[in-house]
């Protein structure tokens, strides 16, 4: 694994393909407004998010972009002093309907941490707990989940033969793979990945971008990172936060390769941000 | 132009390091003398009691006769009022522990309760005493029972408990409850499945040093009524009893000489208890102890 490996990658995820364009949307963000306290995180967001694609988010520290992903699935409002104003439709239905529980919206729509976390249990436990909490009892089924998330999650190899130990002990980008094979286990419709690798070396980097690929094909995903070169390597479309807005939203080959606006091109050419 | 010049370090030097020598010393002096009064403690207690101790001292009732008074009495009603303590104080602990922390909302009234709290655990025992004399065993009438003294206690270790298991849920990693919730998990499944669990070296650590102090403490005893010489167990919550502090009180204070033994005795008694249930304590810890 070298630079290499990374560069042909590059390359093959480029080309966006002409149907990949007008897919069904799972996600449309309208007049989106957000606050932490007195603070205007987020401003007049719309953005529309396509079904089995790879949305990639980036922008400079304190730009929104996290918390727009966690506005997602509504974790944003574990932090008090939140408020929100305008829609986001997923599916056709707007998530901040009183009506619509957030632990229903969670299990459609699955994330993934900055910092691996796996809980202090077995790595079986790990995958097992969101179908546990769903309701899944039968130790056959529970068997089978945890076998198709982890080799989702492209780990069942290297993980088989120690399902009962503890989830500490392997390594961190191991880790990572761990989670989203437990956000998997939930079998989610959009998953939603919050800087997954800035805590992991080039190589676990490389696994978990190869997988993004792979996962594309059953799952919508929406990706928040802060490095560029990894939304050109993964995404399909880029939206570019800057203080609170959108700038720009469009194909990624397009943001990287021909960026409408200034403010866009000075960040991706690497002079700010 | 540089503003540190190294021949003016280099002559304060020497002023530095003494000054450094000195406060080492102090601090070890301080330490040192702490231990001193400790092994002073333990080694006057222990040549003046352990020729009494004998596993007769042990099975005996209380007596006139300091060479046949025994201790079993309080110790029986010592480990029936734990009974009563343990799971009182803990469940209602942890409780407020876990709504105070995960439940309640941030604000002035937290804040107000949380204040509250910590100067509760600085209330002196004799005044909790009054108020299980009020409320347990005059309005309530349960009477001087286990009952109502280990509603008393349990009174006065909840603070600590309600702060030790405060302590302790604060520890897990919020990246866990986010995990858990970004599973769609309620708060009550994630509380119960990666809160508590996460938490329970450090709730039951806490909880134990509390009861600790509620097997060694004699003031609220004394102010509920609990009598000191009995002469036969406890077989219930409402029957009345004695503690081993209120047994050791008494000795201590009666006028024959022979009665200083068998105090110091009741006091290695009351030691070993404690140090059983502290090691209790370290062993829960060091069990459940999981670096995250």
């Amino acid at each position: 694994m070298n630079t290499a490996t990374i560069k042909t990658k590059i390359d093959t995820a480029r080309p966006v393909t002409a149907e990949q364009a007008d897919k069904e949307s799972v996600y449309s963000t309208r007049q989106l407004n957000l606050w932490y306290g007195n603070n205007h995180a987020l401003k007049n967001i719309d953005l529309e998010i396509g079904e089995n694609e790879v949305t990639a988010i980036i922008g400079p520290s304190g730009c929104g972009k996290s918390t727009y992903l966690k506005t997602l699935n509504r974790m944003v409002e574990l932090v008090p002093s939140v408020k929100t104003s305008g829609e986001i439709q997923y599916r056709g239905r707007n998530i901040f309907e009183s009506s619509y529980g957030v632990e229903e919206l969670r299990t459609r729509v699955g994330m993934v941490f900055q910092k691996p976390n796996p809980f202090p249990k077995s790595i079986y436990d790990n995958i097992a707990y969101g179908p546990r909490i769903h309701g899944i009892k039968n130790k056959k089924i529970l068997d089978e989940i945890v076998e198709k998330s982890l080799r989702g999650a492209a780990i069942w190899d290297e993980v088989k033969d120690r399902l009962n130990e503890n989830a500490y002990g392997i390594s961190g980008g191991q880790q990572q793979r761990i989670c989203i094979a437990r956000t998997l286990a939930i079998e989610p419709d959009v998953i939603l990945m919050d800087e997954p690798t800035s805590a992991l070396d080039p190589i676990s980097t490389l696994k978990i971008e190869e997988l993004v690929q792979e996962l594309k094909e059953q799952y919508s995903i929406i990706i928040v990172t802060h490095n560029m070169q990894q939304a050109a390597r993964i995404s399909d479309k880029t939206a570019f936060f800057l203080n609170g807005e959108v700038i720009e939203y469009d194909r990624t080959d397009t943001i990287f390769s021909n960026p409408a606006d200034k403010r866009t091109e000075d960040y991706i050419s690497g002079r700010f941000g | 132009m540089r503003y540190i010049e190294q021949e003016k370090v280099v002559r304060r030097m020497n002023g530095r390091m003494v000054i450094n020598r000195v406060f080492q010393g102090l601090f070890m002096f301080a330490t040192a003398l702490a231990l001193l009064a400790l092994v002073i403690l333990l080694y006057r207690i222990v040549s003046q009691g352990a020729g009494h101790l004998s596993l007769d001292f042990l099975t005996n009732f209380a007596s006139r006769f300091p060479d046949q008074a025994g201790i079993k009495a309080a110790l029986v009603g010592s480990i029936w009022l734990m009974a009563v303590v343990a799971p009182t104080s803990i469940l209602l602990g942890v409780g407020s522990a876990i709504y105070l922390e995960e439940y309640a909302k941030k604000g002035r009234i937290t804040s107000f309760i949380q204040m509250n709290i910590s100067n509760l655990a600085g209330v002196p025992s004799v005044v909790f005493g009054l108020l299980g004399l009020t409320i347990f065993v005059r309005a309530l009438a349960l009477g001087n029972s286990v009952l109502a003294a280990g509603f008393t206690m349990s009174l006065l270790i909840l603070p600590v408990i309600i702060v030790a298991a405060q302590e302790a849920i604060r520890s897990v990693p919020g990246e866990l409850r986010d995990a858990s919730y970004g599973m769609g998990a309620t708060k009550w499944q994630t509380i119960v499945r990666i809160i508590l669990p996460a938490a329970i070296p450090g709730i039951l650590t806490g909880s134990i040093l509390a009861l600790s102090r509620a097997i060694g403490e004699t003031a609220p005893l004394i102010v509920v009524g609990i009598p000191v010489i009995i002469q036969f167990l406890p077989e219930g919550v409402m029957d009345t009893f004695t503690a081993l502090p209120m047994q050791i009180y008494d000795w201590s204070s009666r006028p024959q000489a022979e009665f200083l033994t068998v105090a110091a005795a009741g006091i290695i008694v009351l030691m070993v208890v404690l140090l059983f249930m502290n090691s209790i304590a370290v062993f829960i810890r060091n069990k459940f102890d999981k670096s995250y």
